[in-house]
Parts: C-alpha cells; structure tokens; sequence
C-alpha cells in the first residue's frame, strides 16, 4: 500500500578511511521526481553509488518498495542483483561504453531481460529518436548530448521503476539541456519515478517534486521543488538571486525526513 | 625477392595469428580482472606440455591434443584465479603484478622440474615441407593453419554475437556501468578467465607446434610479445589486441626481408618488438587502436 519506491536511512559511507555521507535519509515517492542538489564534493555522487551497492553502506539501509507492499533490503546488494529488481542508473560519468556501437550499447542495458528486447527498443528508441539515425556509431564518436541520451536510453533498456539520473545535465549546452531534462519529464509521465542529482538547482528544482540539500555529506534542507526553489537559504547558496521567501522548506538536519 | 617476401608474409600471419588469439585473453583478464598477469607465459609453456603429453605419451592427433592443452590450461587459470589472484584481490596493481611474477617462477620451477631442460617436439615430421610453389610450409604451420583458421573466427564472433562476449567487453570497457546494466561481474570474471586459459592453451601448442623444438622456457620468451601485443591493441580492448597480433606479428617477419633495409638478423627480431612496446608506452600508451584509460 506504500507510496513510497525508495527510502534511505541515515545513510554512511565513503572512501579508505574517511567518512563522505555521515548519515543522509532520503525518500523517493512512486511516480515522483526527486532532486537533490548541493555543492561539489557534499557526497551525491556518492549518496548514489552507496544507494547501488557501487560503494558499500557502513550505516544505515536503503529499502526498495514495490507496489503490492512488498519490500528490498538493498544493502548489501551487488548492483547487478538491484538491477534485476526493477532500478537502473546513469552515472555522473562513465555512462556509457565507448568501445561499443550504440545498438551494442542498447543491448547490454537490455542483457537482463534480453526476450523484451525488440518490443523495449522500439518503446526506448520512440522515446530518444535521435539514437536511431546513430545505431551503428561507436558511443564514443558521439556529443556530449548524444551520449548523455544514450546513456538515459541504455538505463531505459531493462525497463526500471525507478531511475536514478547523476547530473544529467554535465557539461551540456543550454539549449541541449532544456531537451535532457524535457526528456527526464516524459520519462516520468511514463511512470518512472526519478531520483536526479544536480547542479543546475534551479531548473531541477523547477520540475522536481521534492527535493533535498546535500551539505558535506548531511541532510541540510528539504522540501517540495517550488518551496525550494523560493527558500531564503536556497536561493543564497545556489541560485544567487534574490527571490520572494515563502519559507515553506523545512531544515531536514535533526529528525528523520517525512515525505510530502 | 618477393619470394621471400611472400613466405615471411605468410610466416608472419600464422606467428601473429597466435600472438593475437593469445593476446585477446590476456587484454581481457587486464581489462575486467585488472590484473597483469606476468604469469601468463607459463600458462602457455605449461599448455605446450600438457599438448605433448596427450600427443607423444597418448598417441592423440594434433587437434585431440591442442583441445585437451586448451581445457587442462582453461582449468589452470580458473584455478589459480579462484585460489590465488581472487582472495588476494584489492591489494593494487603492482601488489597484484608482483604476486603473478610469483605464480609464473613457481610454475616454471615445477615444470622444469617435472619435464626436464631437454627440447621436446611433437610427433610430425619436422623435415617434410608443402611446397605451394611461391611458399613453402612445414607441417607444423600447416596444423597451426588449420586449428587457427577455425578458432580466430569462433573468438571473434564470440566477442561480437554472443551475449556472454558482448558482455565481457562490457566489463572491459566500464566495469561499474556492467554492472548497473544488470551483469554478473563476478561470473564474467571467470569466464574470462576460462577464455583467457583456452586461448593460452591454443597458443602455447600452436608455439611449440610451430617453432618445431620446444622446452619450458617457451613460455617466458613469448610473454612480452603477448604483453606488446596487449598495450598495441589498447589494454582491455579484444578487437585491438585481435589486430595488434597479426601487425606485430607480421611487423616481426618481415622486418627481416632484404627489401628492408637489407634485412633485420633474425635473432634481432625480439629487440624490434620491444622498441615497439617502449615506444608505444611513451608516446602511445592506451595502444594503437585503444583510448585512453585510468587504472
Ligand atoms: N573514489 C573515490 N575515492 C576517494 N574519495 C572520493 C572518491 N570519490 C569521491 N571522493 C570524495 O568524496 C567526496 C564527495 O564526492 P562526491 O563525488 O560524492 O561529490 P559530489 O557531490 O557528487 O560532487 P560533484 O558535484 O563534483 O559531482 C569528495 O570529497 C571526493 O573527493
Ligand atoms: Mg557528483
């Protein structure tokens, strides 16, 4: 009965010795977007990994819910076992597999459940039509835009539930990164909940339905998009224009997060 | 003139036919198990004795033998992967590299003390020679055609058809991106290591086939063909270490053709592939045909 698809609790992990997330709880509602924006190096690329079992969690769990009630211990997983489970990723970078064509690129995503693959290549392909003039290029001949979609379109490939999205928008021009996040936004009327780190907080927060602030690997503020993207504080430290405060974002450092 | 140059051609094709089949293992084992496996000429020689055994003691063909060296040295790969390189994983490149320096001593020192110092050969008939009028062939290249023929097309489309290749380059090309796209990374791991250890076991046979005499230090004076073999390719990538092979060896054969310059000695034709290798790792290092790569 749960709306939720993914909660995270107090969430710690990091590198040799050194702790980068020092307790992060974060919740993805089913068919939501959820943004989570903060400076480089406060731990959202790492949050992610962590999430996907890329970098083991040394406190704390992540729970995959499903629909009918159900539920995923995802600590501890392998990424490959989360995979199976309905959840798919694009990484920050590293998204896709330049030695390959994109056709080849599309078919390892589609490894997983390879019977589905015609039927999910045409359902991917119609989503991202500029990858079918480009099948047979090698990925790594490709823009940053194109790869950025290949990447998207390699995750689509098994289907997931709940995508999640390593700043897509990286290195991409303004006007190719409207169509990334326009993409983002069709993808998830499809019925895929997203959760998307970034950089460009004001126009992730515009489409965004919740999102969190990462601050040095800590829960700093949370809300709804809108509330976010019109919070005092927000706006001093990300976007850096003065804008109407409604105040309505709540500081998310002490207390477990509630979702909306 | 062309004479010779047509038979070092066709030399230089079944050395470096080889040279690459063996090299594609050995550029996947560095790209998914991120390991370089000095040890890796010893899988070779220890192939070559397992094929003389099957051969010579048992009476078996050459193509019984080469598939029996294949298996035995596929088992010999998985094994050590499985009791050594993988618990011992983790510990850095060069703690790694060092431990394979070890493994290969240690399988040389058995070897030799198992076989023995004296060179060994093959039951075939090391004076026949085919006469094709513009070339000739020993017997030994003549099998090595034949066995290659069949198994460079077998690896090649196993690495672009089957999903098992498909995803093992995967796992060369980004092990975490593998991995998220729902791969077993682990399990490919062994499988590279099943493929790496057939394809010693084909070169290693192929080698002593070929060379007509051989003893255990086979393995030891190919090894850095293989490893120049895998840095020309572009380390992890198994389509350059397929093309590297036959450039290098075709490169090493026909460096000695008096059209060249008058003709590189013949025993200078190592040193030729090692100021290749030198070369490549200044200017060139993720390979001819590779991209640049962190490890
Ligand atoms: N593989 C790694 N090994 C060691 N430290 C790392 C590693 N990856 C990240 N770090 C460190 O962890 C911290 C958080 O990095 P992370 O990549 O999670 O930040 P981020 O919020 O995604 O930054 P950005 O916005 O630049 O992508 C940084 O201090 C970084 O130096
Ligand atoms: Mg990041």
């Amino acid at each position: 009965m749960s709306d939720l698809v993914l909660t995270v609790r107090d969430l710690r992990a990091g590198y040799g010795d050194e702790d980068v997330l020092h307790g992060v709880s974060i919740d993805v509602m089913r068919g939501s977007i959820v943004a989570v924006i903060g400076p480089n190096g406060s731990g959202k690329s790492t949050l992610l990994k962590t999430i996907y079992g890329l970098v083991p969690a040394r406190h704390g769990n992540v729970m995959l819910l499903d629909e009918a009630g159900g539920s995923h211990d995802l600590t501890g997983l392998r990424p490959n076992r989360i995979t199976a489970l309905g959840v798919n990723m694009v990484p920050q970078l590293a998204n896709v597999f330049p030695d390959m064509s994109v056709l080849e690129n599309l078919e390892i995503g589609a490894l997983p459940a390879r019977e589905r693959f015609a039927a999910q290549m045409e359902k991917v392909l119609h989503a991202l039509p500029l990858l079918r003039a480009m099948l047979h290029k090698r990925a790594a001949a490709l823009s940053g835009g194109q790869r950025q979609m290949l990447g998207v379109a390699r995750a689509l490939m098994s289907d997931p539930k709940l995508l999640i999205l390593d700043e897509p928008s990286a290195g991409l021009a303004p006007a190719v990164l409207e169509e990334v996040f326009a993409k983002v936004k069709a993808i998830n009327a499809t019925g895929v909940s997203i959760l998307m780190v970034e950089q460009k907080a004001r126009q992730c927060l515009a489409m965004a339905d919740y999102g969190y602030v990462l601050e040095q690997g800590r829960n700093r503020l949370q809300g709804r998009g809108q509330d976010l993207l019109n919070d005092e504080e927000v706006v001093r430290l990300y976007l850096g224009v003065q804008r109407r405060q409604t105040g309505r974002a709540r500081d998310g450092r002490d207390g477990p997060p509630t979702p909306p | 003139m062309l004479e010779q140059f047509a038979q070092l051609t066709i030399n230089g094709l079944i050395t470096g036919t080889i040279l690459a089949l063996t090299g594609v293992g050995a550029s996947l084992v560095f790209g998914i198990q991120r390991i370089a496996n000095f040890a890796h000429g010893e899988y070779l020689t220890f192939a070559a004795y397992a094929g003389l055994l099957l051969n010579a003691t048992y009476g078996q063909n050459l193509v019984v033998a080469t598939a029996g060296a294949m298996a035995a040295t596929a088992i010999l790969a998985v094994a050590i992967h499985f009791g050594v390189l993988r618990p011992l994983r983790g510990r850095g490149l060069v703690a790694t590299s060092l431990i394979t320096v070890g493994i290969g001593l240690m399988l040389r020192d058995v070897i030799f003390m198992v076989v023995g110092p004296q060179t060994r050969q093959f039951e075939i008939d090391q004076t026949a020679v085919y006469d094709l009028t513009l070339v000739r062939i020993s017997p030994g290249q003549a099998v090595a055609i034949a066995i290659t023929i069949v198994v460079a097309p077998a690896v090649a489309l196993l690495l672009a058809r089957t999903p098992i290749g498909k995803a093992m380059r995967a796992v060369a090309d980004n092990r975490d991106l593998a991995a998220i796209s729902g791969i077993d990374v682990e399990r490919i791991g062994t499988y590279v290591w099943l493929l790496a250890g057939a394809l010693a076991g084909l070169g290693g046979t192929m080698f002593a086939v070929v060379q007509g005499t051989f003893d255990p230090n086979l393995g030891f004076q190919v090894l850095f063909l293989i490893f120049t073999t895998v840095v020309l390719g572009g380390i992890g990538s198994a389509y350059g270490a397929l093309m590297a092979g036959i450039v290098l060896g075709l490169a090493m054969e026909l460096s000695t053709w008096s059209g060249f310059a008058g003709g590189l000695e013949a025993r200078f034709k190592p040193v030729l592939a090692f100021a290749v290798l030198i070369g490549l790792l200044l200017y060139r290092p993720q390979g001819l045909f590779g991209r640049a790569r962190v490890f």
